[in-house]
């Protein structure tokens, strides 16, 4: 248990220290240390982008850097993504008007993804929505109700889920 | 696109799912985010080879590794299991059931049967310092040449269990009938085809994950597990362990998909349950967690849809189908769930939407070196699979368009109820006709056909593929026949439904809500789901099976209305009103034209549990009602038609999705926008299992799909649009509905097979085989063209 380091860092919006060691994963310090345990681990290879959080504004898989080398950075985890008087983000909300998820498993890292993405671009194209999704895995819903909730928290019409004319 | 609903006030509404706003916060709880003080986690050793002696397992090194707390092999832990099986399959044949089971081995003892095999479970203070651990642990092996195949498996020239004598398992052979013969032999055509899929995996994206906690002075046994039944969990770790079943609470908070993978105690769960058991008895209560990495996930979690299907099938000139004799080749691997063999079920299915005067089936399940089997949404949907490709085969080599074919043997509303060969019974309320020309419809045939026409005239390979499939929703036999709603208004007028659900993704904390506002009468907002802890949930199902529309939602509805029962009696009473001429709204009592003459349900409520004297005479105290539901039938059929357009690019051979249209039948849907939630994820399953996923062995047993990188999942670029249409046709269970939970992954895989199928079939290509990846399909483009 020798070598251990402390780190200093933000995490939405709050100051955050952690004497951990070198080894030890962003991802495994976000939730055991910092008991934020909205970032979810799904591979541990960078694939499945489920642990995504947005780390000085890039979206960034937590599960690929160790926690010693964000020291100064601005992190904001899915918990950090509500509006101030705690209402969802236009993502998160749009999640839930489109049926973006059944298990939630995967979402904190879509809405982490996409909040980063759209910040990034203002009208993108379905396509670029499409890619912009494609580093992140979802086994529950097909990536119907998550697509439309990127068209949607991207300012495009978008017709609900199940409601027919 | 869609028939009329008659939608109530919630139910047949797309209500807003009540859980996602914990869920898209971050404040889900899923297993890994439990975190009590104390804990240790596990990190198993398994075994690298597919099948070995092991000569010597040394731990010293291990144990000596600071912060190490027990390291457990075979020797500790075998010996004290006490039961291990399932209460949905029912005992093994020794303890009076008629279930086979693997041999009860959570950890690998003397020998090693895959690769992924568990050897020794190691608890460490965390997952780092257990990983470094079994680094250190040295398992010496004598590698032995492992059976792989199916059919060289089913020869037992090796034995995967040796104390079993054979590989086989579940196995019927194919019974031989002169009559049957001399019947295909007159048949004016007769067509074989042998059709495989490929070993695929659930994968949920949240792993395996248990923290279990022995406490043996009070004698508690308490888990908490990523689980789809904790009823069916608590059974099982009290027959494992010998602890007292009302010892056991077993409870599972949000958990990450599971699709079939988390209904049963696995193996390694069972090795966590026996080391936490032995650890509390020998050194302490702490609680013992181990979280799957996705590597053993895809290891050693389980694999399913190695399976063939041998099928010819005689037809008449004029297209009508006489018969079929089929034979199923199924791969459990090694440590399935139950007998992991699928093959009744699929057999007695096969018929699906069509008219056969005949079906002979007969079936082989083998062991083999490889993980075992589980459950995959649709356990059985390889009878589709087949037949839905058959039936495309079956049209092209007696000249008739696919469609055609099945527009003769379909079975129709006129030939309702109707029994297949297999004694199968669709009553009133089944559509397969209906789906199936609603999916036509929505796709324009004719209008593809000309465009079709026209790609290929410009060197494009266009296809379109159809399939329909009859779902055998709500399977009710034994533990699963029933589920129980246990209802209690509170004091304020609020109601509170315990049920054996989960919460794995199917959305029941809002739709059993939606049923229970709709019957009872009250606010969606005034009502709350309790469900996935064994010390408030009935014994029950759990949530699996396309099973909680129909059973759970029955018992909510069933509690909901002799709730409602009860509380019109009381206001009846109070109101000095008949029962009925009473009307609820909005959890309002009140006398039919006189809105004036209303009691709340508070009010009532406050009666039913603090004024003995306002209540009618000899009734019993309080508002808590229980109602245990089973369907009328034992399967609640629903049905789907599937199809799709793909475009194959004849230099790679990949194929993309261009449309895809799913018409289906679930009877009155509870929440429109959950059920086409349902179908969207269930179909990309299905595509998956087609072109994008394939977990391969290599010949000495080594898995080469470890990683998401290697065992590829369909992203959102490769997904196009669904297309949904609605045929309601209302089941006889109460409320009308039908379980539909598996159907998208059954339908999809022919569906597509088949759009591959028509775009390159003028080329000379058949395609029988999944996977149907860039490189297979070029393979088939290439050996059409030398052939030719």
């Amino acid at each position: 248990m020798s070598n251990l380091i402390t780190t200093e860092f933000t995490v939405n919006g709050a100051a955050a220290q952690v004497t951990v060691e070198p080894r030890k994963l962003l991802s495994d310090v976000l939730r055991e240390d910092l008991r934020l345990t909205g970032t979810h681990i799904g591979c541990e290879h960078g694939a499945c982008g489920a642990c995504t959080v947005i780390i000085d504004g890039a979206a960034v898989r937590s599960c690929l850097m160790f926690a010693v080398q964000v020291g100064g950075a601005t992190i904001t985890t899915v918990e950090g993504l509500a509006n101030s008087d705690g209402s969802l983000n236009p993502m998160q909300q749009a999640m839930q008007d489109c049926h973006g998820l059944q298990c939630g498993f995967c979402t904190p890292g879509i809405v982490t993804s996409m909040t980063a993405f759209l910040a990034d671009h203002d009208s993108p194209t379905d396509h670029e929505l499409r890619e912009a999704l494609s580093g992140n895995l979802c086994r529950c819903t097909g990536y119907q109700g998550i697509l439309n909730a990127a068209r949607l928290a991207s300012g495009q019409p978008v017709a609900i889920a199940g409601s027919h004319s | 696109m869609s028939t009329a609903l008659t939608a109530g006030r919630y139910v047949g509404q797309s209500v807003k799912r009540l859980e996602d706003p914990r869920l898209l916060s971050g404040h889900g709880r899923y297993v890994d985010d439990v975190q009590l003080p104390g804990t240790l986690h596990v990190a198993f050793v398994r075994s690298q080879v597919a099948r070995g002696n092991i000569t010597r397992i040394e731990t010293a090194a291990a144990r000596a590794l600071p912060g190490v707390h027990a390291i457990y092999t075979s020797i500790d832990l075998n010996p004290r299991v006490k039961q291990f099986w399932h209460t949905m399959l029912g005992p093994p044949p020794e303890l009076g059931g008629q279930s086979e089971y693997p041999p009860t081995r959570p950890l690998a003892d003397g020998d090693v049967r895959f690769v992924g095999d568990p050897i020794a479970v190691i608890i460490a203070d965390n997952r780092y310092i257990a990983e470094d651990a079994a680094d250190l642990v040295e398992v010496e092996i004598d590698v032995l040449t492992p059976v792989l195949d199916i059919r060289e498996a089913a020869t037992d020239n090796i034995v995967v269990h040796p104390e079993r004598g054979t590989n086989l398992i579940g196995s019927m052979a194919q019974p031989v009938v002169p009559d049957v013969d001399a019947m295909f032999a007159s048949a004016a055509h007769l067509v074989t085809r042998a059709f495989k899929q490929c070993r695929a995996s659930n994968v949920p994206m949240e792993t395996r994950g248990i923290i279990v906690q022995y406490d043996k002075w009070a004698g508690d046994l308490q888990i908490w597990a990523a689980t789809q039944s904790v009823s069916e969990w608590k059974s099982s770790a009290a027959r494992l362990t010998g602890v007292s079943e009302q010892r056991v609470r077993v409870i599972a908070g949000d958990v990450g998909g599971g699709f079939g993978l988390k209904m049963m105690v696995t193996r390694d769960e069972a090795a966590v349950i026996m080391a936490a058991h032995l650890f509390g008895e020998t050194v302490g209560a702490r609680p013992i967690k181990w979280i799957e990495d996705r590597r053993e996930n895809l290891i050693s979690a389980n694999q399913a849809r190695e399976e063939e299907i041998d099928v010819t099938m005689a037809v008449t000139a004029d297209g009508h189908i006489m018969g079929a004799k089929i034979f199923f080749w199924e791969d459990v691997g090694a440590f399935p769930s139950g007998s992991g063999a699928t093959g009744s079920m699929a057999m007695g299915v096969f018929p699906g939407p069509y008219k056969f005067p005949m079906v002979l089936p007969g079936n082989t399940a083998v062991f083999t070196n490889t993980c075992g089997k589980a459950a995959y949404r649709g356990p059985w949907m390889m009878e589709t699979v087949a037949r839905e490709q058959m039936m495309d085969h079956v049209a092209r080599e007696i000249g008739m368009d696919p469609i055609e074919f099945r527009r003769i043997n379909i079975v129709k509303s006129e030939d309702l109820p109707y029994t297949t060969c297999m004694t199968m019974v669709y009553d009133e309320s089944v559509s397969p006709n209906e789906t199936m020309e609603q999916a036509c419809e929505m796709l324009d045939v004719a209008a593809f056909r000309s465009e079709q026409a026209t790609a290929r005239a410009e060197g494009r390979l266009i296809g379109m593929g159809l399939a329909v499939y009859m779902e055998p929703s709500a399977v009710s036999f034994g533990i699963l026949s029933s589920d129980q709603a246990i209802m209690r208004m509170d004091n304020s007028g609020k109601v509170i439904v315990a049920m054996s659900t989960g919460n794995h993704g199917h959305s029941l904390e809002t739709t059993i809500p939606q049923i229970v506002a709709e019957h009872l009468g009250c606010d969606i907002d005034d009502v709350i789901l309790v469900q996935g802890d064994t010390a408030s949930s009935p014994v029950g199902p759990g949530t699996g099976g396309s099973r909680s529309a129909v059973v759970a939602g029955g018992a909510a509805q069933t509690a909901s209305l002799r709730m409602k029962e009860k509380i019109f009696q009381i206001a009846a009473h109070v109101l000095e009103a008949a029962v009925e001429d009473l009307e609820v709204n909005s959890s309002m009592v009140s006398v039919k034209g006189t809105p004036a003459k209303a009691l709340p349900f508070m009010a009532i409520a406050s009666m039913a549990y603090q004024m003995p004297d306002a209540l009618p005479p000899g009734m019993e105290m309080g508002l808590e009602i229980t109602a245990r539901y089973r369907p009328p039938a034992p399967f609640t059929w629903s049905n789907a038609a599937h199809m799709c357009t793909v475009e194959v690019d004849p230099l790679t051979g990949m194929t993309k999705l261009l449309r895809y249209i799913v018409s289906e039948d679930c009877g009155n849907m509870i929440n429109p926008m959950v059920v086409e939630g349902q179908i969207a994820g269930g179909v990309v399953q299905g595509i998956g299992g087609v072109l994008f996923e394939h977990m391969v062995y290599d010949n000495d047993g080594n898995p080469l799909a470890t990683t998401f990188l290697d065992y590829l999942l369909p992203s959102a670029p490769e997904i196009p649009d669904i297309e949904y249409g609605h045929i309601v046709k209302p089941s006889a269970s109460i409320g009308g509905y039908k379980g539909m939970g598996e159907g998208g992954a059954i339908g999809a895989p022919p569906a597509v097979a088949n759009a591959i199928h028509d775009a390159l079939a003028h080329l000379g290509v058949h395609p029988t085989r999944f996977p149907l990846g860039p490189s297979q399909v070029l393979d088939l483009i290439n050996e059409a063209a030398h052939a030719g």
